[in-house]
């Protein structure tokens, strides 16, 4: 099954290279694999989309989690998560076929990035099935170049208000759970 | 103070007394530093790999964190073999490769090697120390993170111009690391949930591992073993932790595990297992491993858990930590019928050493060390030699037992034993070693006989790589391919004893300990076992090497073949 794992992970020289090697070195499978900075500069957040069955999956986790420069691991599929996507694609439009293609970019909600003489670059940015929906109508045409950002993602905002703190009782688990 | 001053500060800090290297460009700096310190022992060995295996054997022996030093690019790519196998037996070790300087890196650079890349799969954690500013608290950082959790090695790769960059002296006093934090304690509902099972058991057994010398939980296993009267058995890094001589110890089990303890583990009902992280060699067929058992698992690395072996009751913990917790929830149990069928097992079919009419017998001469050096630490190489020591030394304390478990690495022993004796200059330190592995770091004579460590080899030479050899007859029908360590140019390929023809020594032993200064003594008769022992214990000044003719086609049994269930064992009968 397909798993979205969201890391926090400090912001060094190298810690890409970790987790990257993790899957290489132990030939999990990696499908996408992002990275950018948080509000916190020494803090980076990296998603990663993974394939395995429940077993492999655990290992993955714990793994990440015993690498020293990872802060945090949480598997979004467990969760409410928004999942997001940045896809650019150039595709072959020639005088005939211009208006019909954009009708169509525009249905999905891609805008026009870049035009020219024989192609026109559309962005979108969606979730991850909105954009395969799109590339999939886009390779009706021709599709010249395609650059897709990979998977972004985090858990949705809480439907309700935190209850105080002095009205219940801890439930979370010491960290000596097996995660 | 310079950067190399300062990390010398820290390794004061740090209570380190002895640091095993090999100087070169990068490093001079700090070999400079360390020159005429009355505080540090500094021992030069022969090789890189020699260095680190010397500092894991000084690790694994005190429980301190072994330290080495060696250079940029050649200095740690040497270096990786001994980190992989202090990385896969859970060591803690701190070491300090040397790097090009800062401005260089990347340029292709003399000596140049990206050490942190190398090296980032075979350490717990490792470090580039890109500025001066960052070094007191990454050293600080690397020693925490070495010998706490689940130990493990970690290399700092510090550039040149780092060691001689002129900035504060401060060394922390504590870490804050905000993704490192290893769980300890266990979970009480977890700890009580097993100490239920094991007490509703029929037939209990406990299954300890290398965690156990770790986490220096001897005396309160011992202590419950004592109260409960459950039969124990071990992995091949658990050794030690029990006397050997108890009758509820089993002793090993595995591919090469004794015949009670094999049984034992596929009869129980309930399998505590701690300290251990179900390794191939020791469970065989996973599918045929305690397949009547419930599985209580204790481990300090929550990847262990369900990796291999289902655990009904996982607890992430320390093994000291949790069975001081699991002490007072057991009692003796009532096992009568159980103990009687272990007690059966074990008579059935003890380990026997193997005899020949005209060699001698490799387990004959261990058995002769229990007499003349029964309180010794213990290296072996890997192969044969590491089953016969696992097999026939009868081990009684915590950590005095070295071997490379998990990677397997040849080549470790000797240069393990020296960094033990180094360690422990009080006790007599042994390598059980082939004539092929110890040709691997043989180079580490030299650093015995400087050192006067009287480090004690005994050579079991039957003239193949014994261990794959005994694979290619069992399995191979006998092609000895490239097994032979007196094979020339000129001989047939399907040779499979030796003759005539063949070479008397490769090497002759005992003339290579003599020209490194050191004592050689061959032996090739049961009555001359003894005497070289007694011979080699008189010797506390320098090492000696025991060269013991032994069988050439002698293997290790039982043995269970490749892909089997570990009750599926093979008898030399």
């Amino acid at each position: 099954m397909k798993h979205t794992i969201s890391l926090l992970v400090e912001n060094h020289y190298g810690v890409m290279s970790r987790i990257s090697g993790l899957f290489s070195g132990r030939g999990y499978n990696l499908d996408s694999i992002t990275v950018g900075p948080t509000q916190d500069p020494s803090v980076s957040r990296m998603t990663l989309v993974t394939i395995g069955d429940d077993q492999v999956i655990d290992q993955i986790k714990k793994r990440l989690d015993n690498i020293v420069d990872v802060i945090n691991v949480t598997d979004l599929t467990e969760k409410h998560s928004l999942y997001r996507e940045l896809v650019m694609v150039k595709v072959q439009a020639k005088s005939g076929t211009r208006s019909e293609i954009i009708q169509m970019a525009d249905a999905f909600g891609a805008t026009v990035a870049d035009m020219g003489a024989e192609s026109i670059v559309f962005q979108l940015s969606g979730t991850p099935d909105t954009v395969e929906g799109f590339l999939q109508v886009m390779d009706e045409f021709t599709i010249e170049e395609c650059a897709r950002g990979g998977v972004i993602a985090m858990e949705g905002a809480k439907k309700h208000r935190e209850p105080s703190q002095t009205n219940t009782p801890p439930t979370k688990r010491t960290t000596d759970t097996v995660i | 103070m310079n950067g190399a001053e300062l990390i010398v500060k820290g390794l004061k800090a740090e209570e380190v007394d002895t640091i095993f290297g090999y100087p070169g460009g990068a490093v001079i700096p700090i070999f400079d530093v360390l020159y005429e310190d009355p505080e540090l022992q500094v021992i030069l060995t022969r090789h890189e790999q020699g260095a680190i295996h010397a500092a894991d054997g000084y690790a694994r022996s005190t429980g301190k964190v072994g330290v080495a030093i060696v250079t940029s690019g050649p200095g740690a790519t040497n270096a990786t073999t001994g980190l992989a196998t202090a990385n896969f037996d859970s060591v803690p070790l701190v070491v300090i490769s040397g790097q090009v300087p800062r401005n260089m890196i990347g340029y292709d650079a003399f000596q140049e090697a990206d050490t942190a890349g190398i090296t980032r799969s075979i350490t717990k954690h490792n470090y580039l120390v890109t500025e001066r500013t960052d070094l007191g608290r990454v050293v600080k950082e690397a020693f925490h993170i070495a010998g706490t959790g689940k130990p493990g090695p970690i290399m700092i790769d510090v550039p040149k111009d780092i060691f001689t960059a002129e900035d504060g002296d401060d060394y922390p006093e504590s870490v804050h690391i905000r993704g490192y934090h290893p769980s300890k304690h266990g979970q009480a509902e977890q700890i009580q949930e097993a100490a239920e099972l094991i007490s509703q058991a029929k037939r209990p057994l406990f299954y300890i591992g290398g965690g156990m010398h770790i986490s220096g939980a001897a005396d309160v296993f011992n202590r419950i073993v004592d109260k409960t009267g459950i039969p124990t058995v071990s992995s091949l890094m658990g050794l030690g932790i029990l006397d050997h001589a108890r009758t509820d110890f089993l002793g090993m089990i595995g591919m090469h595990g004794t015949f009670a303890a094999n049984m034992a583990v596929t009869e129980s009902d309930l399998l505590c297992a701690i300290g251990v992280r179900f390794d191939d060699r020791a469970t065989g067929d996973t599918s045929k491993f305690a397949p009547n058992a419930q599985v209580v698992h204790i481990d300090i690395d929550p990847s262990t858990m369900d990796r291999n072996i289902h655990a009904h009751v996982p607890i992430v913990g320390d093994a000291r930590s949790v069975l001081e917790k699991l002490e007072p929830l057991l009692t003796k149990a009532s096992l009568g019928p159980w103990l009687q069928q272990v007690t059966g097992w074990k008579k059935e079919r003890p380990l026997v050493p193997p005899q020949s009419n005209s060699y001698l017998s490799p387990g004959d001469i261990i058995a002769e060390l229990n007499e003349v050096f029964p309180d010794a630490i213990i290296s072996t190489e890997v192969g044969q030699n590491q089953m016969w020591a696992s097999h026939y030394y009868h081990f009684k304390q915590p950590r005095t037992w070295l071997t490379s478990g998990g990677l397997g690495t040849m080549g470790y022993g000797f240069p393990a034993a020296i960094g033990a004796q180094i360690g422990n200059p009080d006790k007599r330190v042994i390598d059980i070693a082939g004539d092929g592995s110890i040709q691997m770091n043989i180079q580490e004579l030299a650093t015995a006989v400087l050192s006067k460590a009287p480090v004690i080899v005994v050579i079991l030479n039957n003239g193949y790589l014994g261990m794959v050899r005994q694979w290619q007859q069992m399995f191979q029908d006998s092609r000895y391919s490239s097994t032979c360590l007196k094979k020339k140019g000129e001989c047939p390929e399907d040779c499979t004893e030796p003759g005539d023809g063949c070479p008397e020594y490769t090497p002759d032993f005992v003339r290579l300990a003599e020209s490194f200064g050191a004592v050689g003594i061959r032996i090739s008769k049961p009555e001359q076992i003894r005497p070289a022992l007694e011979q080699a214990k008189g010797i506390t000044d320098k090492p000696t090497f025991i060269e013991c003719i032994v069988e050439p086609e002698a293997n290790v049994y039982p043995m269970v073949p490749p892909g089997a269930g570990i009750n599926e064992m093979v008898f030399e009968d």
